[in-house]
């Protein structure tokens, strides 16, 4: 029973960290349809972001949920001001493009950091569930993407802000016939994306620790989830990680972390070829 | 004098459609435009609205000149367009396309505002939860109507609004657009080659042949069969 319990809690976990990289990426690329090669990047950043604002005696708590989604989505709203905005469009040039700036920023901060890894402990500490003990971390990571998934709802479903990001993305001539101005709704929804990043990279930060080329190991599991999700930002990028995240675990838990991701891949190219538009291109076509 | 467009040329690319439109529209005014396919119409809003740069010519609305505006801030300085095809958002629903409409007014409530222009638009009543895309033909046409008023225009450029719609709900929107001119306030432009329908939202009918206006005619004479072949080359 208890080691059910922990099973649950180890799934709900792949989950919510599968749900934190990929939902900034489920808006830059679902709903605007760049494809954006720098997304690791922009979580590595996030979390070079955090721990640089708790070595300058900032909170912990502050500095992951505050100081480094802003400061990672303005770094987002620059990046699409001064690259992106030329290439709408044009897939493969935004690919290349972001790519580069993918190799910019990894260059960047080895330059700044060096190419070690730097630590952040983990605040909480641990709890016993039986005879087993684990990280109550976890739980706070589960309760964060939680949050933001309830958010991101509450924004896109409720406010004027994201009816105009959905009306927009959908036909931006129309929403500017209306008078909307779409380039600002554009590096708005970006600077967006690129925070909610910037705060995954820095929920796990404690997790992984933070290395320059840490988005190496975010970036393809950030796509997979978003396209195995498909067209719906939210309901894909929850059921995508839902799938994913439980399959991994599982698999884990049976054999090894290894194999827990052989098993996510084999299954992410198995749902691609059963739904090429992804899980929400036939499922819950309706949500969000 | 609510629009003034003098020498208005503009094409896509290299390619010219327009070549020297002049006309103006005083307020209160409903002015429709006709052509046959191809003559640049669909341009002629499409350029009035800021969607094609004007390569030479000048467009003044209300004593500004809009010209050189974005689209955006023409739609804020009180145009509003309903475009060929509708272009109803697909996956918001009905009523969240009426909520789009009301983005010109940050500060005005929005719930009112959609309930006054509902109240011309009884159909739409029992839609509002549907997605666009979900929508018939007339009934976005409708809806597309309807977005453009939750802006509260002072000019509105309406293009084509019968194409492939079925005639109950033209019929509708014929009587919902007299009512709206008849109550004052509002001025449009409207593009369109279904005769009958032209003849009885206009008051002036320009005649558009190769990108210019050549002719202008009164809304009676359009039901003269001859006239209108030797004017507009479309048989009635």
């Amino acid at each position: 029973m208890d080691l059910v319990a922990l099973l649950a809690i180890q799934v709900l976990y792949a989950i919510a960290s599968l749900a934190l990289i990929s939902v900034g990426l489920a808006i830059i690329f679902g709903m605007m349809r760049v494809i954006n090669l720098a997304h690791g990047e922009f979580l590595m950043l996030g979390g070079y972001a955090a721990i640089v604002a708790t070595s300058h005696g900032i909170s912990i708590w502050l500095s992951m949920l505050v100081v480094a989604p802003i400061v990672v989505g303005i770094i987002g709203v620059i990046v699409e001001r001064t690259i992106i905005r030329f290439l709408y469009g044009r897939m493969i040039d935004t690919m290349l493009a972001t790519w580069g700036l993918s190799l910019f920023l990894v260059g960047l901060t080895t330059a700044i950091f060096g190419n070690t890894t730097v630590g952040i402990s983990a605040p909480l500490g641990s709890f016993q569930i039986g005879d087993y003990r684990t990280s109550a971390y976890t739980l706070f990571v589960i309760a964060v993407a939680a949050a933001v998934l309830g958010t991101i709802f509450a924004v896109m479903r409720w406010t004027r802000l994201g009816l105009i990001a959905r009306g927009t993305m959908q036909n931006a001539n129309m929403a500017a016939a209306l008078g909307v101005n779409p380039p600002r709704v554009y590096a708005v929804t970006f600077g967006a994306g690129a925070a909610l990043s910037g705060l995954a990279g820095a929920v796990l930060a404690p997790v992984s620790g933070v290395f320059p080329t840490i988005g190496v190991a975010y970036v393809a599991k950030s796509f997979i989830t978003v396209i195995g999700g498909g067209a719906a930002v939210l309901s894909g990028t929850i059921s995508a990680s839902a799938l994913f995240g439980t399959i991994n675990q599982i698999a884990t838990f049976v054999t090894t972390p290894v194999f827990g991701e052989v098993a996510l891949l084999a299954a992410a190219i198995v749902l691609i070829r059963l739904l090429p538009q992804g899980i929400t291109g036939r499922f819950f076509r309706r949500g969000l | 004098m609510m629009l003034d467009v003098q020498g208005l040329r503009a094409g896509y690319g290299r390619i010219p459609i327009l070549n020297g439109v002049g006309f103006s529209v005083n307020e209160g005014e409903f002015i429709g435009v006709l052509g046959h396919n191809g003559m640049g119409k669909t341009t002629l809003l499409r350029a009035l609205m800021g969607f094609l740069p004007a390569s030479s010519g000048r467009v003044q609305f209300a004593g500004q000149d809009l010209t050189a505006l974005e689209p955006y801030r023409r739609a804020r300085l009180g145009l509003g367009y309903v475009p060929q095809g509708r272009e109803i958002f697909p996956s918001l629903s009905a009523y969240d396309n009426l909520r789009m409409g009301c983005c010109k007014q940050p500060g005005a409530d929005e719930n009112e505002t959609i309930a006054t222009v509902l109240a011309e638009f009884p159909r739409l009543k029992t839609l509002l939860d549907r997605p666009g895309s979900a929508l018939s033909g007339g009934e976005q046409q409708l809806l597309a109507i309807a977005r453009c008023l939750c802006g509260k225009p002072r000019l509105v450029l309406l293009d084509e609004p019968t194409e492939g719609i079925q005639p109950s709900i033209i019929d509708e929107i014929v009587e919902t657009l007299q009512r709206l001119r008849d109550d004052g306030g509002l001025t449009m432009i409207l593009v369109e080659q279904n005769l009958d329908f032209i003849a009885a939202m206009s008051q002036r009918i320009l005649v558009i042949q190769k990108g210019s206006i050549t002719q202008e005619v009164k809304p009676d004479d359009l039901h003269n069969a001859s006239l209108v072949g030797e004017f507009v080359g479309i048989t009635a």
